[in-house]
């Protein structure tokens, strides 16, 4: 784009973004501090997500963004349109195909393999914020590897509602060392960052963290031996287009008023459909 | 350069207003706001952004910080000397005679707030402006500086250190004091106001007068890079605000038995904002905060108001998935109620 820089930052903040992503990877689930930069989307839209995308794409790359799952939502869109607007680079719907994943809130249903690398866009990269809203404090915390608080509210959780009541943002420990909030993703797709062959990203723009799950790493949600970890219970509903029993849905309505489960993962829905037998 | 000095109230108000419709060009204030919060002195990128945004000032802010992160870093400016300003405008409200004297310039302050339904007449009367207009010098002894040689102004708490870049490192709490002045130098103005009333008000101390507000321009002076000697690249229009950290009624002092000094610069003209300033530098630099505008944290994570709106907005985004997660939850501890009844 006329005017701008490749991938829209100078290069000195690229590469101090780069240096910043390797810190993460090499401490895994350590929230590393960088100086973010103000994005042309807005904070909360998926700036910090977009830092490191533009922070590691080349012209080698193929890149997917989704959005809840979806490739065609908006923010998915302007997302992608500006990275493109900016590099050229090539754009893809199919998780196979890309090289780089940008998502909100979800990890696509298909396997990812050694070489691809999935971006998180995070709102709150602090774990512990829910029971400490201290960033000193917190940072001491993770320091000192004291997440009695955390525990607690978990029992006082069951205690109180007769279970654990984290949704999405589930926490997880992350190589036996690190808490780490692993942006609002469901629990769904919480079983699929441990010993994940790809690389995860995670990066908060506003609060000006950047995190990483290296490939082949343990990560297990905090859970007690009697009230375990679960995953969002369907009831055995199906998708109403391509019949999955065994993907992340969300409920909708047709066009009689009738309540209607569908795929969040709308690419693989539509390849289900298209290739009979995946 | 609109240079008009004048003595006497009714004489400096009759001129102020008439300075405001010379200076009157189109959103002049707005441009100073939005170069402030956007962090980017640039005057005619700062109109267009008000001008793309039809008026929204926030989003004219955002579009100057996300253009400004196109540009490279490619130095730092040497220290400003705000002693050397070339003032168009200064008062002070802790003495009545200040060296040089009180220049009111261009202010609304002592207008009658009518709509006027008329548009103004262009004053064009050049002829009128008085010759005393030059008979100033055009530096100004600091007002703070003649309280500090009577030894009643504490040193600084910190001792001066390369300032910490807010834009290359993200906040680290606690903040030393020049990481606070740049987050409030590009903070939010109305945010500002807000947490700086509330300490004036109640929830909190420090309740400062102001020794010194001036406005004026400034030069940017750089070290070349091969000869090494200092050389000026261009001149900015600045506010600033020294306020003495007194209390109302009961008197504040330092250990010493000092005043100290709260301390606010911005671009542009905003005179508000500079003394928002000044009160949050006050009261984020107490060591046992008791109210929100004394907590370091409290203040910093909120006054950005790029970060701030983005984050709000981003409410109207779906969030199918994490409502979907929270409905499972719902169920399932409803299931879990009824079974124990």
């Amino acid at each position: 784009m006329k005017g701008y820089s490749y991938a829209f930052l100078d290069e000195y903040t690229k590469r101090e973004i780069r240096r910043k992503i390797l810190k993460a990877v090499a401490i895994p689930g350590y929230q590393v501090p960088f100086a973010s930069r103000e994005m042309p989307i807005a904070k909360g839209w998926g700036t910090g997500g977009l830092q490191v995308t533009l922070s590691l794409i080349g012209d080698s790359d193929m890149l997917k963004v989704i959005d809840q799952g979806s490739d065609d939502s908006v923010n998915a869109i302007n997302i992608k349109r500006l990275v493109q607007r900016t590099t050229d680079v090539k754009l893809t719907k199919d998780t196979k195909e890309a090289t780089i994943i940008q998502t909100r809130h979800r990890i696509p249903e298909e396997d990812l393999n050694e070489d691809q690398i999935i971006v998180f866009q995070v709102p709150f990269p602090e774990p512990l914020r829910t029971v400490e809203p201290s960033e000193q404090l917190t940072r001491r915390m993770h320091a000192e590897k004291d997440y009695s608080k955390i525990w607690l509210y978990l029992y006082e959780n069951i205690v109180q509602y007769g279970d654990i009541t984290f949704g999405a943002r589930y926490p997880v420990m992350v190589n036996d060392r690190y808490l780490m909030d692993p942006s609002p993703i469901p629990r769904w797709d919480i079983p699929r960052l441990h010993n994940a062959a790809f690389l995860s990203l995670f990066c908060a723009g506003r609060e000006k963290r950047v995190y990483a799950i290296p490939p082949y790493t343990k990560v297990e949600p905090l859970e007690f031996e009697d009230y375990k970890f679960e995953v969002e219970n369907f009831d055995g509903k199906v998708c109403a287009m391509c019949g999955s029993d065994d993907t992340f849905l969300t409920k909708s309505v047709d066009e009689r008023g009738n309540e209607i489960w569908l795929c969040s993962d709308t690419s693989f829905c539509e390849k289900r459909r298209r290739e009979d037998g995946l | 350069m609109g240079y008009v000095a004048v003595k006497g109230g009714e004489d400096s108000i009759k001129n102020a207003k008439k300075l405001i419709e010379i200076f009157r060009r189109e959103n002049r204030l707005a441009v100073d706001q939005v170069m402030g919060e956007g962090s980017l002195y640039a005057p005619k990128l700062a109109e267009l952004a008000v001008k793309q945004a039809e008026g929204d000032l926030m989003e004219a802010s955002f579009l100057i910080r996300a253009y400004r992160s196109t540009l490279p870093r490619i130095g730092y400016s040497e220290p400003i000397d705000t002693r050397d300003m070339f003032v168009i405008r200064r008062i002070s409200s802790t003495f009545k005679d200040i060296p040089g004297g009180q220049i009111l310039g261009a202010t609304r302050d002592y207008t009658q707030r009518l709509l006027e339904f008329e548009p103004s007449e262009e004053v064009e009367d050049e002829g009128e402006q008085s010759n005393d207009a030059f008979e100033y010098p055009p530096k100004f002894e600091k007002v703070v500086d003649v309280m500090r040689k009577d030894g009643l102004i504490a040193d600084p708490s910190e001792k001066p250190e390369e300032p910490f870049d807010i834009t290359r490192d993200s906040l680290q709490f606690p903040l030393p004091r020049s990481a606070r002045l740049q987050a409030l130098a590009r903070g939010e103005s109305g945010a500002m106001l807000a947490l700086a009333y509330s300490s004036l008000r109640g929830y909190g101390s420090v309740h400062p007068t102001i020794a010194e507000l001036r406005v004026g321009y400034v030069k940017i002076k750089i070290k070349h890079p091969y000869t090494k000697k200092e050389v000026s690249i261009g001149e900015i229009l600045v506010t600033e605000c020294e306020g003495i950290l007194s209390g109302v009624g009961v008197t504040t002092l330092s250990e010493d038995v000092k005043f100290s000094i709260g301390y606010g610069l911005v671009f542009g003209q905003n005179e508000r904002k500079a003394i928002s300033m000044a009160i949050l530098d006050g009261t984020t630099n107490i060591k046992e905060p008791k109210a929100p505008s004394e907590d370091q944290e409290f203040v910093f994570y909120h006054i950005d108001g790029v970060d701030a709106m983005g984050f709000v907005e981003h409410l109207k985004l779906p969030h199918y998935v994490t409502f979907q997660s929270s409905l499972d939850r719902a169920k399932k501890a409803k299931e879990v109620k009824n079974e124990g009844l």
